[in-house]
């Protein structure tokens, strides 16, 4: 049952004669982890970039806690309480770690009223959480790759918003570095805050979501419990492919 | 029919940063190699220093008999190694033909065009895609480009970086049969993959980097039986 706390409705986004979103529709739940897959060029970063107020949607609406933000600017989503993650990370380069996730507490949803000294007290806070403490006076150039989406994350985190929009955080970390984002997205969840993620990392949308969409060629083809969704005859041509449901076969029949 | 690609005991890095130290291989004709290991294991500094885009600092790349250490990259691409870059470098504001024809540039010979509608035979929709610019493309379209510009050089051993990053399952499948008919008309694979399961998978031969060293080799399928791969590879 929908909670009315994030509604996308009917969507659509077209860039010149390219029906990027098509008419999606679906309800996120306070406190949910919605897995968005589908894919590439299905318009999952479109759909991101809608809902963080990037893109005004050609048609349609998204309605945050019944409040219309379609029409709201990106700045003002975000203090709204709606975060994003970048795919392609952009931190500023030449402030620290620290900096970094400071100028997010200053800016966020409670920034107003941060002191400078609690904007960073708050920044360490988080990098505490991210696993990014031991690096907090290096440059943000100098990370390597996990630890940049980890300061993405920690970004975002700073705005303190209720909801957070994961594009593909995991993408190039091996499988040890996923289990460890995984329990960060557990971490931050468990705390309150609503998770979006997209990602083709089936084993983490799998042991994350707790409700699944799908889209290919910007139309929502599935949506509902993970298990159901996966076994869709519908996804598995779309998105997962047959040597997906040949491995789930050769673990079920190991398992 | 391609030669052997041999690497003999070779050191690699950046500045005063040693990557790699004392990588030793061979890659045999119409082998599919796969090189395995973490983020910072030193997988693309490997395919650097092979490809010419990273310096060697002691140790030797030849390809074929012919000594290939130390030459610039566009005499290894003339020696018939050509690499797939990682994140796919395409020129985003030319157009999908353009990016194809920039794979021949060092060619001189009449067949370039025969060979970019063999090509487009192979790749369907990159034909529909022709004169779109290439930024414009989705993820998998824009590694198909990456792999057709590569192959546009005429490659004996191909050296492909990170093919299936952020790409859908499906699209990797696809990725994956296009590489099997490349390797079927003869040409050598060498794949860094951090999918350690689709790498081990498709190849007949792995090593394992660990901080720039090889800590394991050995056939795939016997690599992805191993206990150590499976839990620190495949997590499982």
């Amino acid at each position: 049952m929908s909670d009315g706390f994030l509604s996308i409705e009917n969507v659509a986004m077209y860039f010149g004669g390219l029906r990027a979103l098509d008419d999606v529709s679906f309800e996120v739940e306070r406190g949910a982890v919605l897995g968005l897959i589908g894919p590439n060029g299905s318009g999952k970063t479109t759909l991101m970039n809608v809902v963080s107020g990037v893109l005004k949607p050609t048609y349609g609406n998204v309605r945050f806690g019944g409040k219309r933000i379609a029409d709201v600017p990106t700045y003002a989503v975000c203090r709204l309480g709606i975060a994003r993650t970048f795919q392609v990370v952009k931190p500023f380069a030449n402030l620290s770690v620290r900096e970094n996730v400071a100028v997010g507490a200053m800016y966020g949803r409670n920034g107003g009223s941060r002191s400078a000294r609690a904007s960073f007290d708050h920044a360490q806070e988080l990098l505490e959480i991210v696993g990014l403490a031991r690096v907090a006076d290096r440059f943000a150039s100098e990370l390597t790759v996990p630890d940049r989406k980890r300061l993405e994350v920690a970004k975002a985190l700073a705005l303190d918003p209720e909801v957070l929009l994961l594009d593909e955080v995991m993408a190039g970390l091996n499988a040890t570095e996923v289990d460890e984002a995984l329990e960060l997205l557990r971490t931050i969840n468990r705390r309150g805050t609503t998770l979006i993620v997209v990602e083709h990392l089936m084993k983490a949308i799998v042991s994350i979501s707790t409700a699944i969409v799908v889209l290919a060629e910007g139309k929502k083809i599935a949506e509902g419990a993970p298990a159901e969704v996966l076994a869709s005859p519908r996804v598995i041509e779309a998105y997962l492919g047959a040597r997906y449901v040949k491995r789930q076969r050769q673990r079920e029949a190991g398992a | 029919m391609s030669g052997v690609l041999r690497v003999d005991r070779l050191a690699a890095g950046y500045g005063d940063t040693q990557v790699l130290w004392d990588i030793s291989f061979d890659v045999n004709p119409g082998e599919i190699v796969a090189i395995i290991g973490s983020n910072g294991a030193g997988k693309s500094t490997l395919l650097g220093a092979i490809s010419g885009l990273v310096r060697t600092w002691s140790g030797s790349v030849t390809y074929d008999g012919r000594d290939l250490t130390g030459d610039h990259a566009d005499q290894v691409v003339a020696a018939g190694v050509v690499q797939v870059p990682q994140g796919r470098r395409l020129f985003g504001s030319m157009t999908v033909e353009e990016n194809l024809l920039m794979g021949a540039y060092l060619r001189r010979d009449k067949e370039i065009r025969s060979d970019l509608e063999k090509l487009l035979d192979l790749l369907p929709r990159l034909r529909e895609r022709l004169q779109y610019l290439a930024g414009h493309l989705s993820g998998g379209e824009q590694q198909q480009v990456a792999i057709a510009r590569a192959l546009m050089a005429r490659p004996k051993v191909l050296l492909i970086d990170e093919m299936s990053l952020g790409l859908a399952p499906v699209m990797v499948d696809q990725l994956l049969e296009i590489i099997k008919t490349i390797h079927a008309t003869g040409v050598s694979i060498v794949m860094v993959e951090q999918d350690v399961e689709t790498a081990l998978e498709v190849s007949g031969r792995a090593y394992v980097l660990e901080t720039g060293r090889f800590a394991l080799s050995g056939p795939s399928s016997e690599l992805l039986d191993d206990p150590k791969v499976k839990k620190a590879y495949l997590g499982i």
